[in-house]
């Protein structure tokens, strides 16, 4: 990994452990410099995720923070990614942020705090359109996927 | 080679409105009394052709005119609206170069003009003077952002003065007097290290293609970054390949103007007759100073009259996806009525047991075998309603199939032929050194064959092409016609090829065969031209009625 991504990250680290990440929001792993995983839930009583925890996974590249992570919800047996309809059931998820509204200035916990509120205004458990489709032909990388982001309600 | 025309119905220019219009007229008139350098170097194509009602006048540029163009625009609104050159070029292409709309929305609103084109408005003192890095005067300015800000973003303020400053991306720490010489901010204010700026222009010009639209690096601002802070943080290359972008993006925003889609061909064709809504009756076929034909209309790289541009993307969208594959499957093969597997039938009975699913059915009527209780190997369900369905969609799809290749097998014998060019020419010009060592000619007494190749060459791509266009063609007189000055065409050039072939066993055959190639030669040049002509005057005419929507 190339000395900026490892510095800004460190300091990211740093920065996680002095003031700690808002409510809702853990760090559950930052073995490395190149994959965090967050644990993310929703808080109050409004929401249609009462009781689930998910798992925000995030893969830096060598160009972070001046690329955009890689950040899919884990989906295994332990985690399952959250029904919604942005969310594809292979945990790959459709928000401007990850993609053209990236800017350098973001970093992890900014993420997780966009994927939180995106979750909490959502009303619908659905799955987004096609998404049987998708998760038959879907990239790994969900950075290899040509978003269109085209609902800004939730 | 633009000769304005006599056609005045032809010429659009008056209700068409593009911003360099005007300058054309102009540059036209100009380079009619005084013809440019590229002329003289390239004479061929001097020498302007008669101009038909369908034919188009255009002009071939440079990539510096291209940027002179931009240039003049530029000056022009800067001087107008009185704002600096990066303004201006950053305001006419956020109004992708139209300038009266630009004017008009400018002085209506000339805060929220600047705004949404990503420039601060002319009130904020760090309009003009933040035109180039870095701007150190102005940082006294500068006050707290309040805004959806992450933590780190927070930061970025706080380079007051003479304080230390934390790069928010790279967290690298900035002190005293190298606060202004390694970092640097926009008239936003939102200030980062050169190297992180360097970073993500590369990344945005190399990576991503960007040019026109890179923005401010912090979250949700859409300050628009000039071009002399580009060239400045960036190696020359980048910054070469970033002006190339502009002008391809300039290029590709002007709908009278088209790249040479030739390999290293750099040349931009202008043209202001050929609008896409004039693309259902004109087919605008254009010569670069490169010496190759295009289309202006859809840039495909090469004459493709006198078929449509829509209609050529259908065909090749016809001839390159599978829908051919499928039509053979359709033709030849049935599918198993349980797991929907293609058969292929290729000898054996007709009970059929499907290799994937082991069902077992009757190939002739489809239906299970069971059903066929002893009757086997001789289907006494043929006859029922729906094994005539099924054989009806068989037999049609094998009609339509045939029809395909019929125009096909023709469009590709000529499409194959032209392949051979390069081998025609030289096996030409053989025999032309033949016949002036054997029949005792002069160079220029054996032009005839390669003259007579050329008109040859021609008429093939003509050919192809109206293979194409007959299999859209509705079936009527019209297409009748059509068909009868195609098939004269091909005759006569097949009778011009086989001349050409000829072995020259003495010089009185060499004489002859002169004669006859030559003869030969006009009357194909005399067939092409009609079809052309005649097709061509026919989308005018609203003669043609084709098969598909146009």
């Amino acid at each position: 990994m190339s000395g900026l991504a490892v510095k800004r990250l460190m300091k990211e680290l740093a920065e996680i452990q002095a003031k700690g990440t808002p409510e809702g929001i853990i760090l559950l792993s930052a073995d490395n410099m190149q994959e965090w995983v967050f644990l993310i839930s929703v808080l109050g009583d409004e929401t249609i995720y009462k009781g689930e925890t998910f798992a925000l996974r995030m893969k830096f590249g060598n160009r972070y923070p001046i690329d955009v992570p890689e950040v899919t919800f884990v989906a295994n047996e332990q985690y399952q990614p959250p029904i919604h309809p942005h969310v594809y059931s292979n945990g790959h998820i459709c928000a401007s942020i990850l993609g053209t509204e990236w800017s350098p200035v973001l970093n992890a916990v900014a993420i997780c705090i966009t994927m939180q509120s995106m979750l909490a205004s959502n009303k619908k458990r659905i799955r987004p359109e096609g998404n049987d489709r998708y998760v038959k032909t879907a990239p790994s990388n969900p950075k290899l996927t040509r978003w269109h982001y085209d609902d800004d309600t939730v | 080679m633009s000769s304005d025309g006599e056609n005045d119905e032809f010429l659009y220019e008056d209700e068409y409105d593009d911003a360099f219009d005007q300058d054309d007229e102009a540059e036209e008139i100009d380079s009619m009394s005084e013809p440019d350098v590229y002329d003289a170097l390239s004479p061929a194509i001097e020498e302007a052709p008669q101009k038909k009602p369908y034919d188009v006048s255009w002009k071939v540029k440079t990539l510096q005119e291209i940027t002179d163009m931009q240039n003049k625009e530029i000056t022009k609104i800067q001087s107008v609206l009185e704002v600096p050159a990066s303004s201006a070029a950053i305001l006419l292409r956020h109004y992708v170069w139209n300038s009266e709309k630009l004017q008009e929305q400018f002085w209506n609103d000339p805060a929220a003009a600047l705004e949404e084109a990503g420039l601060s408005p002319p009130s904020s003192p760090t309009t003009r003077t933040s035109a180039l890095p870095p701007s150190p005067n102005k940082r006294s300015t500068r006050s707290l952002r309040a805004g959806p800000s992450t933590f780190l973003s927070k930061r970025t303020k706080s380079s007051a003065s003479i304080g230390p400053f934390e790069c928010p991306i790279c967290c690298m720490e900035f002190d005293g007097p190298s606060v202004d010489v390694n970092t640097y901010s926009m008239g936003c204010e939102h200030r980062f290290c050169k190297d992180c700026w360097r970073e993500y222009l590369v990344g945005k010009v190399k990576g991503e293609g960007e040019s026109a639209k890179i923005q401010c690096m912090e979250s949700g601002c859409g300050r628009i970054v000039r071009e002399e802070v580009i060239d400045e943080l960036v190696e020359k290359d980048v910054s070469k390949r970033y002006h190339n972008l502009l002008n391809a993006a300039f290029v590709a925003d002007s709908s009278t103007l088209r790249w040479c889609p030739h390999p290293n061909c750099e040349y931009i064709i202008q043209c202001t007759q050929a609008p896409a809504r004039m693309l259902n009756q004109i087919v605008p076929t254009v010569e670069c100073k490169c010496g190759h034909d295009l289309c202006f209309g859809c840039g495909y790289a090469a004459s493709h009259r006198p078929v449509l541009c829509k209609i050529v993307r259908l065909w090749e969208k016809k001839c390159a996806d599978d829908s051919e594959t499928a039509n053979w499957l359709q033709a030849n093969t049935k599918e198993c009525t349980k797991c929907q597997s293609t058969i292929e039938k290729n000898g054996g009975c007709n009970h059929m047991t499907c290799k994937k699913c082991k069902w077992e059915f009757c190939w002739v009527c489809m239906g299970p075998w069971s059903e066929h209780g002893t009757a086997w190997y001789q289907c006494n369900r043929f006859d029922e309603k729906s094994g005539i369905d099924a054989r009806d969609t068989q037999a049609k799809s094998r009609a339509s199939l045939e029809r395909y290749l019929h125009y096909f097998n023709r469009w590709a014998n000529h499409e194959h032929s032209a392949k051979l060019d390069a081998e025609f020419y030289q096996k030409t010009e053989k025999k032309m050194e033949q016949m002036q060592n054997s029949g005792n000619l002069s160079w220029i007494e054996v032009q005839f064959a390669k003259q007579a190749v050329d008109v040859v060459i021609k008429a093939r791509i003509t050919l192809k092409w109206s293979y194409c266009m007959a299999f859209y063609l509705k079936r009527n007189n019209m297409t009748e016609l059509f068909e009868d000055n195609q098939r004269d065409l091909e005759r006569a050039v097949e009778n011009l090829g086989y001349s050409l072939e000829q072995n020259i066993s003495d010089t009185e055959s060499i004489a002859k065969l002169r004669q006859d190639i030559t003869n030969q030669a006009a009357y194909v040049q005399k067939r092409h031209d009609i079809l052309m002509d005649d097709t061509l005057k026919g989308y005018l005419e609203r003669r043609w009625e084709f098969s598909v929507d146009v």
